[in-house]
């Protein structure tokens, strides 16, 4: 108990009296078994005591904590209440996790994305818990009459040794709830933790595998009715005309009408992007009679004219966003990408004197990477449940980003932010999607407009072409290389459609002394956002391919040369704000060299190596491939991170498996391409997704032990992934892939995937 | 519209729909029993598993009309306390990251190991191989599936 408190953020400890959805008791974390012991069926207090927005503790000692992010799968629902309880010093066994509603007088930053849930939350959930730890601690001192200092707090207990009183939570916690909140508390010192860094169930866990509801798709309420959407067949359309008497009369169907997403004077923000602002809303008795009736709607489409929206700036004035016109096609995608290869991009970061090391070289080593849009392809599809009355609206859906839709919903339905309430669904899948909740406005039109409360839902097809897409990006890398082959020059010149993957102060720059990196841009009306590590899921790809080759030519082990930039970044770094810790970026390498055994791999084993920094996270990993009647088949993968303290470590490891796994996934098979503007896959039939028998037969994860403040998981696993499988792929194959997906490749290749 | 008579989780129910809805939107709009997910609607994903007489059958794809007297299971009726052996090891396991995905897995799981109860790797990865995981927890689910038949 050293650690000196920072200040409170007083929002977290306004005294509310009525709790959202009280009495909705959502998710217990005892999950030994289904059946409660007798400790754990008192269950319900009496009587709740609220200590601050993310804590309350009932008369008997159960305590409720608020998960206040959103959660789509990276599993914190269960790591950051970890946090509370560790510093409130509560055992986890009398730890109930309730889902916090929407609620920002309340809670900080509920939003679930960019990895930061853990490390944002890490000083405000402690510093939550720690502050009712020191109310009951107090409580305690006033009651007994002895000093504060003297009493311990663990395992929900008050103890005062000297006297030998000793009180539950649950007794002093009424009298805790009254008193003022301390200005300062004490942190845990780490070295004291024994909660945080060991593995604790999925709090939702027996919910998921009984089928209990727990997603926005599963929402019901008496007297709702069901909708659905029709939007143009293509990018760059939009709705002329409809007929609603081809399908009025239709079995089931209540109502067909059109929706707005945007009012004209409306000031868009980063997330609203909605690729088709005016769709067509049927409404009906039950979801098959919608999705049924879409099929029946005659509608007329035509050519979007050229457009534009404002959209307001991270802090700026609002600037014009326009949207063009045309019907795009991924031929002419790769050939515009070809040229703006071919000419100068907008110079983003320039060391020492690239142009002119290029002149010395003997030799220079060139090559190109391209990979395609992505679908998000979230297994629950696109949905949300809408209730708008006259006075006030209620939303239950998927987000990941509620406070960012609100405003959004507001205009849309013409109703004051204080009269809508969002409630936050489980997600099924989010990976970025969700941050865009276009899906929240249409249903709250949807719902004004007919009348009745509804539940829309996307189906498959709907959700796979609505765009919103991981960009289609080129990146092209050119070292210089001296008559001894030593490295003289490195230039990046990346680009995509519609934005640049590069992060021009990432390694290799901080590395080289003769640094040059380019960006361009094609626009276009396919709409695109957040997927899994964005920007980095390719340029690590691009990049990662690229050194494994250029070592290759310099005759250096891949390891070995990325360790020596390393230390040259970290011991003399060329220029300025190089933003990655190259000790933590070398340390990553070196566990993975050590557990992988990077020196001996196994007889017939082909293995890759690549690296990524992102998300405030380092990790390495290594393929292992082995050939299979002309089939790669990746036998295990290895992986090594430093996100400094682990919260909650198998959950942690599963996180790596699973972002593993995607990006082979996405690597080998993940594509999607467009003819006129219509895209080429519409359902899993044709968009191949990775699958049981295609996952790696073994995954391995290791930490860096580490006292550093956590940071995020959700996407560092995933970026390095690609190179290390190309990597491993050239040594098993003998050819080295540049273009994603590489199945595609391999296939021309005459190897099987 | 026509009314039918199902047998689910060891009760009749009775629903009145058009004969071609998809058991799967029955269960889930008429009957309330929501466990039974939606992600493809054409076979291709397995989220909407449920067994048929103790099969394995895609919901989505199976109209309502075709069931007849079948013994329906979902996911809800499996066991009586969530402690079906699949679903005790999928908490051992702690096998979920969003969960959306996982009933199916799991009524995939039951009805293979119910056929094979001592499956190798192989035969499992062939066995779950049609239903999809996004979130990529595949290796926790062979993992699992090889702890339910060993403690079933
Ligand atoms: S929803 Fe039935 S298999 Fe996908
Ligand atoms: S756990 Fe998310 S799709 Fe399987």
């Amino acid at each position: 108990m050293s650690t000196l408190n920072p200040k409170l953020d007083r929002r977290s400890f306004l005294k509310v009296s009525a709790l959202a959805g009280g009495g909705m008791l959502l998710s217990f974390s005892w999950l030994a078994g289904c059946k409660p012991t007798p400790e754990q069926s008192l269950i319900l207090p009496k009587e709740w005591f609220e200590l601050n927005s993310y804590i309350k503790i009932g008369d008997n000692g159960v305590v409720t904590l608020y998960s206040a992010n959103p959660e789509f799968g990276s599993n914190v629902k269960t790591s950051m209440p970890m946090i509370l309880a560790e510093e409130l010093g509560v055992d986890w066994k009398m730890v109930l996790v309730e889902q916090a509603d929407f609620w920002p007088e309340r809670f900080q930053r509920q939003f679930t994305g960019g990895s930061q849930g853990i490390r944002q939350g890490w000083t405000p959930l402690r510093t939550a818990g720690a502050t009712a730890r020191q109310l009951l601690i107090n409580a305690a001192a006033q009651t007994w009459k002895v000093p504060a200092a003297e009493i311990t707090a663990t395992a929900g207990q008050l103890e005062h040794k000297a006297s030998g009183k000793k009180a539950g939570y649950g007794e002093l916690a009424s009298l805790a709830a009254t008193l003022p909140v301390p200005e300062e508390v004490a942190l845990k010192d780490p070295k004291d933790f024994t909660l945080i860094g060991t593995s604790k169930k999925n709090v939702d866990l027996e919910k998921i595998i009984t089928g209990t509801p727990l997603f926005g798709i599963d929402y019901q309420m008496e007297g709702m009715k069901y909708a659905a959407i029709v939007h143009p067949p293509a990018f760059g359309m939009k709705l002329a005309s409809f007929d609603a008497s081809s399908v009025n009369s239709l079995p089931g169907i209540l109502d067909v009408f059109s929706i707005q997403l945007f009012k004209d004077e409306y000031v868009r923000n980063f997330f609203d992007t909605a690729t088709f602002p005016e769709l067509v809303a049927i409404v009906g008795n039950s979801t098959w009679e919608v999705l049924q009736a879409k099929k029946s709607l005659k509608a007329t489409w035509e050519k979007a004219p050229e457009s534009s929206f404002s959209m307001s700036g991270f802090g700026g004035n609002p600037s014009k966003v326009k949207v063009p016109a045309g019907l795009e096609n991924t031929e002419i995608h790769l050939a515009k990408m070809a040229e703006y290869t071919s000419k100068p991009g907008n110079v983003l970061r320039r060391d020492g004197d690239p142009e002119g090391a290029f002149k010395k070289a003997t030799k220079i080593l060139e090559k190109t990477y391209i990979a395609p849009f992505l679908a998000h392809n979230t297994m629950e599809p696109v949905n949300c449940f809408a209730h708008v009355t006259a006075d006030k609206a209620e939303i239950y859906g998927p987000t990941q980003a509620p406070e960012f839709i609100i405003g959004t919903i507001a205009s849309a339905i013409g109703l004051p932010k204080e009269k809508i309430s969002i409630k936050l669904a489980r997600m099924g899948g989010g990976f970025g999607l969700r941050a865009y909740s276009h899906h929240m406005v249409e249903a709250a039109l949807i719902s004004q407009k007919a009348g009745v409360p509804i539940k829309m839902v996307y189906s498959r097809e709907d959700d796979m072409t609505y765009g919103i897409y991981r960009p289609s990006y080129s990146a092209t890398y050119r070292a210089a290389l001296d008559e001894k082959n030593q490295l003289l020059a490195l230039h990046v010149k990346a680009g995509g459609v519609p934005e640049t993957p590069i992060h021009a102060n990432r390694f290799p720059a901080g590395a080289i002394d003769n640094y040059l990196a380019e960006g361009w841009q094609i626009e276009s009306n396919i709409t695109i956002g957040a997927f899994r590590a964005p920007r980095s899921n390719f340029i690590a790809a691009a990049e990662q391919s690229f050194l494994d080759e250029l070592a290759e030519v310099m005759g250096k082990d891949p390891i070995a040369f990325r360790l020596d930039l390393l230390k040259r970044a970290e011991t003399n770094p060329v220029g300025e704000n190089n933003d990655y810790d190259a000790k933590r970026y070398a340390g990553v390498l070196e566990l993975v060299k050590e557990k992988s055994k990077w020196g001996s791999p196994a007889a017939g084993v082909h293995r890759g190596v690549a690296a990524y920094f992102c998300h405030n996270s380092y990790v390495a990993e290594v393929v292992d491939m082995v050939l299979q009647d002309k089939k790669p088949v990746v036998s295990k993968v290895i992986a090594a991170v430093d996100c400094g303290i682990v919260v909650n470590k198998d959950a942690s490891v599963n996180m790596g498996e699973g972002a593993i796994v995607d990006a082979i996934g996405n690597a080998l098979y993940g594509e999607l391409t467009f003819n006129e503007g219509v895209p080429s896959k519409t359902n899993f039939h044709q968009y191949r997704m990775i699958r049981q028998q295609d996952a790696p037969k073994a995954i391995e994860v290791h930490f860096v032990e580490s006292k550093e403040d956590p940071t995020g998981l959700g996407e560092p696993f995933f970026p390095p992934v690609f190179a290390a499988l190309a990597n491993s792929l050239y040594k098993a194959t003998g050819k080295r892939f540049y273009q994603q997906p590489f199945g595609t490749q391999l296939e021309k290749e005459g190897f099987k995937v | 519209m026509a009314q039918f008579t199902l047998q689910i989780n060891g009760t009749s129910r009775q629903v009145e729909v058009d004969p071609n809805t998809p058991l799967l939107w029955v269960l889930r709009d008429h009957l309330q029993l929501v466990g039974t997910k939606f992600g493809c609607g054409m076979a291709q994903c397995g989220a909407c598993t449920i067994h048929l007489d103790g099969t394995a059958a895609r919901s989505c794809s199976l109209p309502v009309s075709s069931v007849g007297n079948s013994a329906i299971t979902t996911i809800e009726g499996l066991s009586e306390n969530g402690d079906h052996p699949v679903q005790q090891a999928w908490i051992e396991h702690d096998v979920p990251q969003c969960g959306y995905c996982q009933a199916g897995q799991i009524m995939t799981a039951a009805a293979f190991l119910n056929q094979n109860p001592s499956p190798s790797d192989t035969e499992i990865e062939a066995a779950m191989n049609g239903n999809i995981c996004r979130c990529g927890t595949y290796l926790r689910i062979k993992a699992a599936v090889k702890t339910a038949s060993q403690n079933s």
